[in-house]
């Protein structure tokens, strides 16, 4: 398992970095931690000409509170996130999905910027950032732009980044005070993919629900928003029929793919169960 | 000196010998990185090889154009089959007395078959060069499923046994037919049936897995043509045979053949057979005159080296009312991939497969199987266990909870209703073994009472009902297994390979100052040979086991040994080093009357020396006599301590053990949690507990991957999908359940130190135990047999067929 | 493709080297520094066989080039005894306890139960289990792997109180 040979840039600015990708276009990638690409280039699935290395543009890196925003720099390691006291205290689901993130080597070097970007279904990022409803900033040769985490995933490894663009970083409204929030995720060991995945945040008013968000991991070829499911929590005091309601919504937009993990219609049912448990977890946290 | 004054305990303590818990040698250099493995070695002017693969598991290959290959810079040489036949080396034999393409001949028969080996001078160089060798091909109809494989219009998959109705073990019976073999006594078995009470019939899949060891397999063939040596290092189990095969396939004369095994990063069973890289690489040696290193990727070892099981067992039993069981027929489907190439003793091509009969006193049996040919990947080998005895031990354990459940019997009062008892030993199978010796009725008792097992069960009620009552989503399920093992092999009447016996062997040198160095032809791949192989000698010879030096894996100096698989280092190798020992302590004691001017019968051993009889004051310590071989011998003898054994052991042996296992299982998702896991093996004479305790904890962990999920699998188009670590379930440490170790011990009675060996047991034992736990789990819901492997998706589906999930 | 120009510190040596930029770190430790300490065991980043400590992290070196470790500190097996050859006290650990059999893995799970130790020096056994779980081990089933970090943490926090197996 070889890679192909390439040409190596290591830019110290996001200016830079975005004028090699747009000088050498769909020839070029961007590497962070590089646990999604280099496995694609060893087995020959990905053979860019240009690698752009965006492990030593400092701006890129860093967590911080903006207003009503947390901001997460693109090449935010996993550990880092983990161990963020801003994180902690605004955003703990992020930790809690993290650690179901591959193992400790590679949440030391994978990036929360490459698990949103580069489309990979099974990343457990994408669900939870279109849950809490995360804006991703894009930065190209014609400047800067915004897509929400709920507009850009098209297909597999397809998503609104465009040749020449690169994701500079996320920025995640502070959910409402009191909300309350689980990342429950199947797989099979410790590495692995989620069988399935589902992320919830909630709020409860007066014993009813006030809030809720949705979303769904490996159980599409994008990540899923389930709004419907959402819908049909908020007014309830999250009895069962609510939440079956919830979890025959999330279900109905599933369309996994068989494979090692289980057939379709396993999965479809285990996003089914990590939704129910999810939002028994999330509705316990809920102040 | 040796003070022979000092207590008995001291000096026994001293040796670490035979019983204690010696660290292990090996671990000073392999904790501090120091080890030596293939892929470490290098060597001036080494190049590298790589093989183009094929796509398609089944193809007519219409060409090969290696053109922009050879012409990339770096690139040296290009084999193909064609080239491989002006050296009469596109195929080889196998050791299953079938043939097998090197580089594919005209067709391919599984996915990331080996169609041409590039030679480079650098693994960088080799791997664009794969990219650049085009081949044409023109895919033919897949043959995935054996249990289709010999319908009248199955694909013909071995053109090159078109016409052939005899193949190495008899009758074919179809072009995809390889071999039959029958034992047992059919109409007498066939009698017990029709007489039978009470039948259980059922087919246990034991799925294709592999032995996966953490370093793959891989070779540096070094050909001097000046001398004309071929020198060979590789990740061999079996590196004398290794070298036998290179100089029948070569031709290059066997003493001008130098194999070595450095340290292997785990075997199971993967590197025993000899592979085309190891064969395309000693070709590339001879035509380049350089060193030529091959490595295979993870994709590679899980694609195309050494599968296991594919095992498909129809198994009956025939019992009385009161549960005596009466006979036992089984009919298997054997699913060999292209080519036969399991690695068993020559002539028997279903392994030890009649040790089914297992742990129980079955009058009756008989057994045929059937080996075909499919799409896959050629293997079949012994992946941590002796020849196809886990599979023969799945069916019976599962076949007896079956059974249980039948009648309505507990399944471990069965089992106990059941075992040969001791007094049966020696016993007869009705398969045909000689089990040397058990007891297996007071292991079944200690582990059911260490573990409570009423109490589980009463445990297991409550869980149920609270189960029916909706208090809970979890079912308990308590699986049991005992099992008997043959290893060992083997007698060199009924074992060989290729022709040769299976003995093995043991040369010792003992130097004048009472240090020793011992060769073996066993090979260690994390056993801990170099550490006890030495302890045994400490025991017989009275030398501290630091001051024996034991070496192995390079047959320009070691005996001839068959190798270490199938648990049979300690049995066979072992006992040569105990009968070694023996002949040199004969002479030392010969030594020690001339030096002591007494008759060498007025002399008795005491841990580390001779002692008058009578005149305990008298003494001659090892160290001494030692010494006195290089200056003191009696006259008319030579000087010098020495001896070789090549032990041809009389019998297999038959480690034993009874494991219990605690498992929830969550209906909702399918998934699993083992509470509790207690496994007791009888090995007879524990030589090293500590390093006995490894080997269990290990082989448990094998045989819950196994059983949970691990698994080599083929979509319906011949492709293999679980060619990487994230698909093939190798268990991480969150997952890997707590063991619980125990043990009786019961020695062999014909063994020199009564060892039985244990490395494989754990595997063996494991695998139906965790099954036995899946099924127990539903057997109040009716439920008789659930196949392997228990992943979480398969145990849903079960939950969801019997309507507890939805 | 253009070779570039690395140094990085490695077990407390500088070293400087020109290397192709699609060179594996695994394969430049490996072959160029003749490091042969770590290990190969799956290409993937999947059983951790590959781990270096770099700037204080645990990195699976097959899943990333020489040219990205430029600049780094690194620090393999060969480097985790004292100069005077004292072995850490995970190496010991490792030995008593019979944390390893054929000594694959063995650098790579040394390597980062090292770091595991920096960082959390009183691990439970469930934290160890998890901080090794980037560690495949195909012999041992990690029990005694877990006994020999904690035994290495005792010792090394001085709170030893274990009895070593009989």
């Amino acid at each position: 398992m070889i890679p192909g040979s390439f040409d190596y840039h290591r830019p110290k600015t996001v200016d830079e970095a975005v004028a090699l990708l747009g000088q050498y276009g769909e020839e070029a990638r961007a590497i962070a931690g590089g646990h999604s690409l280099i496995p694609m280039m060893k087995l020959r699935l990905a053979a860019p000409e240009h690698l752009i290395d965006l492990g030593k543009i400092e701006a890129l890196r860093g967590i911080s509170r903006d207003g009503d925003t947390i901001v997460i720099g693109a090449t935010t390691t996993q550990a880092e996130l983990i161990a963020s006291p801003v994180i902690a205290s605004n955003l703990p689901i992020l930790i809690e999905t993290a650690m179901l993130i591959a193992d400790p080597q590679i949440r030391y070097v994978g990036t929360v910027g490459g698990n949103v970007a580069n489309g990979d279904p099974g990343n457990d990022m994408p669900a939870l950032m279109q849950c809490l409803g995360a804006d991703y900033v894009l930065k190209g040769a014609s400047g800067e732009r915004s897509v929400a985490a709920r507009d850009f995933y098209e297909a597999a490894y397809f998503t609104a980044l465009e040749d020449g663009e690169l994701l500079t970083s996320i920025r995640i409204p502070l959910p409402p005070a009191g909300c309350g929030w689980a990342y429950e995720k199947l797989k099979r060991k410790v590495g692995d993919y989620a069988t399935a995945a589902a992320a919830v945040m909630l709020k409860l008013h007066g014993g009813a629900c006030s809030f809720a968000s949705i979303a769904l991991t490996n159980v599409g070829d994008t990540p899923l928003l389930a709004a419907e499911a959402a819908e049909a929590l908020v007014g309830s005091s999250l009895d069962k029929s609510a939440i079956d309601a919830a979890v025959a919504a999330a279900e109905a937009i599933t369309n996994p793919a068989s494979d090692g993990r289980g057939p379709a219609e396993y999965r479809t049912r285990m996003a089914g169960v990590m939704l129910r448990r999810a939002i028994a977890r999330a509705k316990n946290r809920a102040a | 000196m040796n003070d022979m004054t000092v207590p008995r305990e001291e000096r026994e303590a001293k040796l670490e010998g035979m019983g204690c818990k010696r660290k292990r040698v090996e671990d000073v250099r392999f904790t501090q990185g120091k080890g030596n493995y293939v892929d470490d070695i290098k060597l001036k002017d080494m190049v590298f090889g790589d093989f183009v693969r094929s796509p398609y598991p089944h193809a007519r290959v219409k060409s090969i154009d290696t053109s922009a290959a050879e012409a990339l810079p770096g690139v040296l040489a290009v084999l193909t089959a064609e080239t491989l036949k002006t050296v009469n080396l596109a195929w080889m034999p196998t050791l299953a007395g079938d043939v097998q393409m090197v580089l594919a001949d005209g067709k391919v028969l599984f996915q990331n078959q080996e169609v041409a080996f590039v030679i480079a001078e650098d693994r960088y160089i080799a791997a664009d060069a794969v990219d650049l060798v085009e081949v044409e091909y023109e895919e033919l109809p897949v043959l995935v499923d054996p249990f289709k494989a010999m319908e009248p219009d199955a694909p013909v998959l071995r053109e090159d046994l078109e016409g052939k109705t005899e193949g190495a073990h008899g009758a074919r019976k179809h072009h995809n037919h390889i071999f039959e073999w029958t034992v047992g006594d059919s109409e007498a078995t066939d009698l017990a049936f029709s007489k039978a009470e009470v039948t259980v019939k059922e087919l246990f899949s034991y799925h294709r897995c592999h032995p996966c060891p953490l370093e793959t397999c891989a070779c540096v063939a070094s050909m001097d043509k000046i001398k004309g040596e071929l020198t060979l290092w590789g990740t061999f189990q079996a590196p004398h045979v290794v070298r036998t095969v290179a100089s029948l396939l070569s031709t290059i004369p066997e003493h001008k053949i130098r194999v070595i095994s450095p340290d292997i990063g785990g075997g199971f069973g993967n590197k025993v057979g000899v592979y085309p890289g190891y064969v395309c690489s000693i070709v590339g040696s001879i035509v380049l005159g350089r060193p030529v290193k091959w490595v295979e990727d993870r994709i590679e070892n899980l694609s195309a080296t050494a599968f296991a099981r594919d095992y498909h067992m129809t198994t009956e039993l025939a019992a009385t009312a009161e549960g005596k069981i009466t006979g036992l027929r089984c009919h298997v489907l054997a699913d060999h991939g292209g080519f036969d190439a399991c690695a068993d003793p020559s002539k028997w091509p279903a392994g030890f497969f009649n040790i089914i009969t297992g742990s129980y006193d079955i009058p009756t049996a008989h057994v045929a199987v059937d080996g075909v040919y499919t799409n896959k990947a050629p293997g079949g080998v012994a992946y941590r266990c002796s020849f196809r005895v886990t599979e023969a031990v799945y069916a019976m354990e599962r076949a007896i909870d079956v059974l249980a459940r039948k009648l309505n019997m507990d399944p471990a009062e069965l089992r106990l209703k059941n075992f040969i008892r001791p007094e049966q030993f020696p016993y007869p199978s009705a398969l045909g073994w000689e089990y040397d010796s058990g007891d297996y009725e007071t292991a079944m008792r200690k582990a059911m009472e260490t573990v409570d097992y009423a109490g589980l069960r009463a445990e297991q009620a409550e869980k149920r009902a609270a189960f029916e009552r909706g208090e809970t989503r979890e079912l308990m399920g308590i699986g049991v297994s005992f099992f008997t093992e043959i290893v060992g092999a083997g007698p060199t009447r009924n074992c060989d390979i290729l022709g040769i016996g299976m003995f093995d062997s043991c040369e010792i040198r003992i130097h004048p100052t009472g240090a020793a160095i011992a060769r073996m032809g066993t090979i260690s791949q994390g056993q801990g040979h170099q550490t006890t192989y030495a302890q045994i000698l400490a025991t017989e010879l009275g030398i501290p086991a630091d001051m024996i030096d034991i070496e192995e894996g390079d047959t320009d100096t070691a005996p001839y040994g068959l190798g270490t698989y199938g648990s049979r280092s300690t049995p066979v190798a072992g006992a040569a080093t105990a009968m070694a020992a023996r002949k040199i302590k004969a002479k030392a004691q010969m030594i020690a009357a001339h030096m002591l001017e007494v008759h060498e019968d007025d002399l008795e051993w005491d841990v580390d020396g001779f002692r008058v009889k009578g005149l305990p004051e008298k003494t001659a310590s090892m160290k001494e006599i030692c010494w006195a071989a290089y200056n003191n011998v009696p006259p008319n003898m030579e000087p010098g301590l020495e001896a070789v054994s090549y032990y041809d052991p009389p019998n297999m042996t038959y480690p034993f053990g009874a494991y219990i296992c605690v498992m929830d299982i969550d209906v909702d998702t399918g998934a699993h949690k083992v509470r509790r896991f207690y496994a007791l093996d009888d090995c007879g004479t524990r030589i090293n507990p500590m390093i006995i305790e490894g080997q269990v904890h290990g082989g448990l962990t094998e045989g819950y991957a196994i059983a949970m999920g691990q698994e080599i699998a083929y979509d319906d188009m011949g492709n293999v999908t679980t060619a990487s670590l994230m698909d093939f379930f190798l268990p991480t440490a969150v997952e890997t359940p707590f063991w619980e170790t125990d043990w009786t011990v019961t020695p062999s009675p014909h063994h020199p130190i009564g060892a039985k060996g244990v490395g494989e047991s754990p595997n063996v034992g494991s695998v139906p135990c965790f099954s036995n736990a899946v099924n127990d789990a539903f057997a109040h819901l009716g439920v008789t047999h659930i196949q392997m492997p228990h992943d979480n998706w398969r145990i849903w589906r079960e939950c969801k067929r019997l309507g507890l999930t939805g | 493709m253009a070779k570039t120009h690395v140094k990085m510190t490695v077990n407390g040596k500088e070293i400087e080297a020109l290397v192709e930029p699609r060179t594996l770190l695994i394969h430049f430790i490996r072959e160029e520094l003749e490091l042969t300490g770590p290990h190969i065991g799956c290409e993937t980043s999947h059983c951790g066989a590959c781990t270096l400590d770099i700037d204080g992290k645990s990195v699976k070196s097959c899943t990333m080039f020489a040219v990205q470790a430029n600049g780094a500190d690194i620090r393999t097996i060969e480097g985790m005894a004292e100069a005077d050859g004292t072995l850490h006290p995970l190496q010991d650990a490792f030995r008593e306890m019979h944390g390893l059999q054929c000594g694959f893995c063995t650098p790579g799970m040394i390597t980062r139960a090292y770091r595991l130790l920096q960082e959390n020096p009183n691990p439970s056994d469930e934290e160890i289990r998890m901080g090794i779980s980037g560690n495949l081990c195909r012999c041992t089933g990690y029990q005694n792997i877990v006994a020999a970090i904690r035994l290495a943490a005792e010792r090394m926090n001085g709170t030893q109180n274990w009895e070593a197996a009989e």
